[in-house]
């Protein structure tokens, strides 16, 4: 962002981002019933290989893109936080169905309103669950999002393409055991009733 | 189907039973709380009942009303098929009532869900730690008093987005307005 614009590293940069879209890893955080329709997605009816996306890894460090599927409960949304917290830069995630986009219709006292409360989420796809061409749709408006270089990480890394000295995302909370990232006491608890 | 179940408990110990029913074909028995576990070795050993399974343990929250809450057991006998449900009263002020582990494996993970959820010590419990909630969890979240959407979270981002409105419009149009 800070470099002086010219033509070849905005040309490169485009070609960088038009062969991540094309060849996102995915990380399947499934919780709940929504990995269902998202086996059916992968399946051969929906085939979402057709788009680059096929190859779910399952290990955080190997994976592009986190589809964080289900219900994140309180008590899980720490291990949510520390699997986003391993995966390589640049990353993105998707929050498949109402749960992961924000809680759905579960409004009570375990679960997370979201999983926007804990990591940075950059395509929302609604449904309970979505259907697969909801799901195909919010992964082609994510391919669209990382061509234009507007995914929250690519936000924050400026261009990748040009020789600017990689970001130390670890001034990011991160969860060691319980430090940066763990909420004191007086700001758990709202006995009151109110939500942060 | 189960009434002879009640007849051997009135036999056996009536002075520590409450009240004796029937609802939809279920038997109930209402039973004192110093009594339960009495009560339970009974229906489990008695050569006429032999209730050798716990199918359920589970805790009511009648808030307002004196005894505020009630332990139900739910059991079974394998060797009759009869099925009959204890229940206890417990006051608000001194949630206590005796642990059923050494009658029943089962009731371990269900007196602590019931500890966790409805705050319900068990007395002889060897290991009463919270089940569901984490341990940093303050207060039990199915008692009727508890704010309705009262969060406690373990973890959040610096940023993240406000979810104030919503609560505020769901606690607005919320049909459960008794215990706010």
């Amino acid at each position: 962002m800070n470099q002086p614009a010219s033509y070849i590293p905005t040309k490169l940069q485009e070609a960088v981002n038009w062969a991540q879209k094309y060849s996102l890893f995915t990380y399947p955080f499934a919780t709940a019933c929504c990995a269902m329709e998202f086996m059916s997605t992968l399946g051969p009816r929906y085939d979402l290989a057709r788009f680059g996306a096929e190859f779910p890894r399952f290990s955080p460090r190997q994976a592009d893109l986190l589809i964080v599927i289900g219900t994140i409960v309180e008590r899980q949304a720490p291990v949510l936080r520390r699997v986003y917290d391993q995966m390589a830069d640049p990353k993105w995630v998707m929050a498949f169905g109402v749960c992961a986009s924000t809680g759905g219709f579960y409004q009570n006292y375990t679960v997370t309103p979201g999983a926007d409360q804990v990591i940075p989420v950059d395509v929302y796809v609604p449904g309970c669950p979505p259907r697969p061409e909801q799901v195909m749709d919010g992964l082609m408006a994510l391919m669209n999002r990382i061509q234009d270089h507007r995914g929250n990480v690519q936000r924050e890394l400026g261009p990748t393409a040009t020789a600017t000295p990689v970001l130390d995302r670890r001034r990011l909370p991160v969860l060691p055991d319980g430090t940066s990232m763990v909420l004191d006491k007086a700001q758990r608890m709202p006995k009151d009733g109110k939500v942060r | 189907m189960a009434q002879a179940v009640l007849d051997v408990l009135s036999k056996t110990i009536p002075d520590a039973l409450v009240e004796l029913g029937s609802y939809l074909g279920d038997e109930i028995a209402l039973v004192r709380r110093d009594r339960v576990h009495d009560v339970l070795a009974v229906l489990r050993d008695h050569d006429e009942t032999k209730m050798d399974m716990l199918v359920d343990l589970t805790v009511v929250d009648y808030l307002g009303q004196s005894p505020r809450f009630e332990v139900v057991y739910h059991l079974r006998s394998t060797a009759f098929g009869h099925r009959v449900r204890v229940k206890a009263g417990v006051p608000e002020d001194d949630p206590v009532i005796a642990s059923a582990t050494d009658l029943w494996k089962a009731a371990n993970w269900a007196e602590r869900e019931a500890w966790d959820l409805y705050g319900v010590r068990f007395e002889g419990h060897p290991d009463l730690r919270r089940i569901l909630m984490y341990a940093a969890f303050e207060g039990h979240p199915l008692r009727k008093d508890y704010p309705q959407n009262a969060r406690q979270p373990l973890v959040r981002r610096p940023d993240a987005p406000a979810t104030d409105a919503l609560t505020t419009t769901l606690r607005m149009h919320s049909h459960d307005r008794r215990v706010e």
